[in-house]
């Protein structure tokens, strides 16, 4: 499969400021690679430096195959979903849509032929002579997409394109996106600081760490098997182990990750201690207890008995459900 | 022992707190009253009186003011000198507001996008202390950097590019025996002086620009200068109109610069003052200063027409 975005030992430095050190990263063409890290992690960064609004300070990206460190971002055929969409308010629907194909010289007749085209296929085909203020920030989302779309880019880059939007319209969204993904064949990128939606929607994701990369791999690698302790406790909250805890439960002296939906509670188990919160769900309830100092959570699925705060409990589990990490 | 769920009034300040609470519009109505009967009374007052007076006339003979209902006064604006001034001086305020759009567009650039903490303060110190100092100060200090004697003159002898100011000097129009008696003089300072109100509104307008909409411009393909006629400036619009607006309208009345710098040409301001003071013609002056407000409806009407405020 061809690459379709690569980069090789990239760096940002901004004066002492690391944004972005020494990446290596390979996104496959057709993909849906998320970026994932918390805010100042080096996501943004990454993405910027992948629409040319950043210039690297070390290092070499190409894009499908190409190196583009002296191309402009007017002259990368990739595109950009905004996070504040950047939808022109002194132009209509129509305009902001055709407004690539604008700049590029296509006549008034075709691009608008286009830009309707690219309105029905994100569900606005009425919209076209409304002006971005009359818009919801769900139809103002479609637009940037639409506008990004006309302009037929190798890559699709989405810059946190649903951080705006309620957790409904936020989901349908992401079905949706996800389905316009497939159908057209795209290579989406796609920044985020929810895991959630990192993980349901992506096909492989990266999670960044103080501009590094903390992992690499599908959603299912860095669930089940977190590299560090920051992805464990950064990617679906994991109990994270230390070496003495994981050496008293049978294993090598090292860090361990513990998804709390693979523990149950037990009247008696390798762990045990005192309840000191219970965080309901409603899929579930959240037990938290303190075993000897370290705080570890076991997931209650709804309809089972779950114990009062400071209650003495102990949790059970399958051996393989303790993953060990490489430590840091 | 339980709190009450009210607190107890602490006197005057907390009663009115609560009027207004209770009466929004009653605290709208105190704090506009005394600004709308300034604008009602003394502003559009005045400008009503000034209507009214254009609409007399003066007797040629005994020079008093006839209080009947003439458009003969309007009539005499279409005289050939009176016509002159008119269009030289929508010219010279055409030319004026275009030379300090163009010279404000980069400065207020500059100021809404890249400077940050102490360039910024820099920038506003530097467009707004030449407005601290007198105004005639600036202009006499302007026809002595004019003058034959002045230092343009003398730096360009010095540097050998004195054939310039002969040839600008030679231009039909333009003519005089230096810079400060030309009219390209009297260009020079209006700019100068009118400058700071073009580029503050500029630079109100493009800060309010989101650098993600020059990105996203430029991610779609935009070149640069399609990013700046297709984007930019729209956008930056209504502040370069506002910005214009002030230009315009204060070249259109300004009487001061055209008697100290340049021919001595007159322009609306100057007759207006001449008419008023010298002449005794209110009448014709009050008529000369109505040509300046139609001026700006009209300009304002096609700048709305051409969608300059659509942004806003």
């Amino acid at each position: 499969m061809t690459a379709a975005v690569e980069f090789h030992a990239v760096s940002r430095h901004f004066g002492t400021v690391k944004a972005v050190d020494g990446v290596d990263l390979t996104i496959a063409e057709g993909s849906f690679f998320a970026m994932l890290g918390p805010s100042g992690s080096g996501k943004t960064t990454c993405l910027r430096l992948i629409s040319g609004f950043e210039k690297p300070t070390g290092g070499q990206i190409r894009i499908f195959g190409e190196d583009v460190s002296n191309t402009p971002p007017h002259l990368r055929n990739v595109n950009t979903v905004f996070q504040d969409y950047a939808l022109f308010p002194h132009m209509n629907v129509r305009d902001n849509v055709a407004y690539g194909l604008m700049v590029k010289g296509m006549g008034r007749a075709e691009r608008y032929r286009k830009a309707e085209e690219m309105l029905a296929l994100v569900k606005l085909d009425s919209y076209g002579d409304r002006k971005p203020a009359q818009l919801s920030g769900g139809q103002r989302q479609r637009v940037a997409l639409a506008r990004a779309l006309v302009n037929e880019p190798r890559v699709l880059l989405l810059d946190e394109p649903l951080g705006a939007l309620d957790l409904k319209l936020r989901e349908a969204m992401q079905d949706e996106l996800k389905a316009l993904q497939k159908r057209l064949g795209l290579t989406f990128v796609f920044v985020t600081h929810d895991q959630h939606e990192a993980l349901s929607m992506a096909d492989s994701l990266a999670v960044f760490n103080e501009g590094r990369i903390a992992q690499i791999g599908t959603p299912q690698d860095i669930y089940d098997r977190p590299a560090t302790r920051f992805v464990a406790d950064f990617v679906g909250s994991s109990n994270v182990l230390p070496p003495e805890m994981t050496r008293a439960l049978g294993g090598p002296a090292e860090w361990a990750s513990l998804r709390p939906e693979a523990t149950r509670l037990a009247a008696s188990g390798p762990i045990s201690g005192q309840v000191t919160a219970l965080r309901y769900l409603g899929s579930g309830t959240r037990v938290v207890l303190d075993a000897n100092g370290t705080e570890i959570a076991a997931l209650v699925p709804a309809g089972q008995t779950v114990p009062a705060e400071g209650d003495m409990t102990a949790i059970a589990f399958e051996p393989g459900a303790l993953h060990l990490m490489k430590g840091a | 022992m339980t709190s009450r769920a009210t607190l107890p009034s602490r006197g005057l300040a907390d009663q009115l707190t609560g009027l207004f609470w209770r009466r929004p519009g009653l605290l709208l109505l105190l704090l506009i009253t005394p600004p709308l009967l300034w604008l009602g009374v003394v502003y559009l007052g005045s400008l009503a009186a000034l209507l009214l007076q254009s609409f007399y006339s003066i007797d040629e003979f005994s020079g008093v003011v006839k209080e009947e209902f003439t458009l003969k006064t309007y009539g005499e604006l279409f005289r050939a000198q009176n016509l002159d001034i008119i269009l030289r001086t929508v010219l010279m305020a055409a030319t004026v507001t275009l030379a300090c759009a163009v010279l404000a567009f980069p400065i207020a650039y500059f100021a809404a996008r890249y400077a940050r903490g102490p360039w910024k303060a820099a920038f506003y110190l530097g467009v707004m202390l030449p407005l601290w100092s007198s105004y005639l100060v600036k202009v006499y200090a302007w026809k002595l950097i004019l003058a034959k004697e002045g230092i343009v003159t003398w730096a360009a002898e010095g540097t050998g590019t004195g054939f310039l100011i002969d040839g600008l000097l030679s231009i039909p129009g333009l003519e005089g025996a230096s810079l400060s008696t030309s009219p390209f003089g009297t260009f020079l300072v209006f700019v100068y002086i009118w400058l700071p109100y073009m580029i503050l509104p500029m630079q109100a307008a493009l800060e309010r620009v989101p650098n993600s909409m020059l990105e996203a411009s430029a991610d779609l393909g935009a070149t640069q200068s399609q990013t700046f006629w297709t984007v930019i400036l729209p956008l930056a619009l209504p502040g370069v109109i506002a910005g214009s607006i002030f230009t315009f309208s204060l070249t259109l009345g300004d009487y001061i610069i055209p008697q100290i710098v340049g021919d001595s040409a007159r322009f609306i301001g100057l007759a207006v003052y001449q008419l008023q003071g010298t002449a005794g013609n209110t009448p014709l002056a009050a008529a000369f200063a109505v040509v300046p407000i139609l001026i700006m409806l009209v300009y304002l009407t096609l700048a709305k027409r051409a969608g300059a405020f659509d942004a806003l």
